[in-house]
């Protein structure tokens, strides 16, 4: 896989998350993502990074184009070093919430994506790995 | 902008949003219609949502708290205009916004508001209080 195009948005508020999702937009319509893969991206993209401002304590998104033989994508980096999740089993089920919130967050980022990878360590933070293909 | 303006039609309160929404905002918004259907003893609230590009979980949870409110403060809440790549998302994402009543456009949502409310007119608000 090739990186084409990179850049990090810096999310330490609720304002930079809709800066996030602008940027997302933008990354979907570079490379031509249809309306319904845009929408889902940028509202997955929505999801973690809140999880990113609101339970890691801030961080940073890294929206990349990627490509790999003739397919392009968007793979975006939700990276903090916040807490970290101990169960991320748990934390991946639909109405587990640890923050107040409907708990769809993880669950519903991973059905709207085509690729998803976590990485996390109680203590140490938490890293999201999403791509969507073209 | 820090405000999403809120319009008074008759007995309905009419709300466009237009603006991609941070999260305060949305909290400022729910806030203000809870206490505008108070104050102006409205019996409908309208929102387009026509031009929002996502809901995501967030914002679905405080539409999904508007009509609630709104219902428990005895009006009728219609969400108005979600655009077809919008719904098909909430559905994946898992949200199904229990309670909120929706319509195709406003034209249609005044219509269903009108009705859900003629019927209790006709034998309630028209009667004379003794």
């Amino acid at each position: 896989m090739t990186v084409d195009q990179s850049r990090e948005v810096a999310v330490s508020s609720q304002d930079d998350v809709v800066l996030v999702r602008q940027a997302v937009r933008t990354a979907a319509l570079q490379i031509g993502l249809n309306l319904i893969d845009q929408t889902k991206i940028v509202t997955a993209a929505s999801e973690l990074a809140r999880n990113t401002f609101v339970h890691g304590g801030g961080g940073f998104t890294r929206i990349e184009i990627v490509s790999e033989g003739v397919r392009r994508g968007i793979r975006l980096t939700f990276e903090d070093k916040g807490k970290g999740i101990a169960d991320i089993d748990q934390a991946m089920k639909d109405g587990f919430t640890s923050g107040g919130g409907l708990g769809l967050g993880l669950g519903g980022a991973k059905r709207l994506s085509n690729d998803f990878q976590i990485e996390s360590r109680p203590g140490e933070g938490t890293r999201i790995t999403i791509a969507r293909w073209k | 902008m820090d405000k999403i303006p809120i319009l008074r039609l008759g007995r309905f309160l009419l709300v466009t949003i237009q603006v991609d929404m941070h999260d305060r905002l949305a909290l400022a918004l729910q806030d203000d219609l809870t206490s505008q259907i108070v104050s102006t003893r409205a019996q409908g609230v309208l929102i387009d949502i026509s031009a929002l590009d996502i809901i995501d979980s967030f914002i679905g949870r405080m539409l999904a708290n508007i009509a609630n409110m709104a219902r428990i403060l005895d009006a009728e809440t219609v969400v108005v205009g979600m655009q077809p790549s919008v719904a098909i998302t909430l559905v994946e994402l898992g949200l199904s916004l229990p309670g909120v009543r929706t319509a195709l456009n406003v034209d249609r949502g005044m219509q269903l508001l009108r009705l859900s409310r003629a019927s209790e007119d006709s034998d309630f608000d028209r009667r004379p209080i003794p």
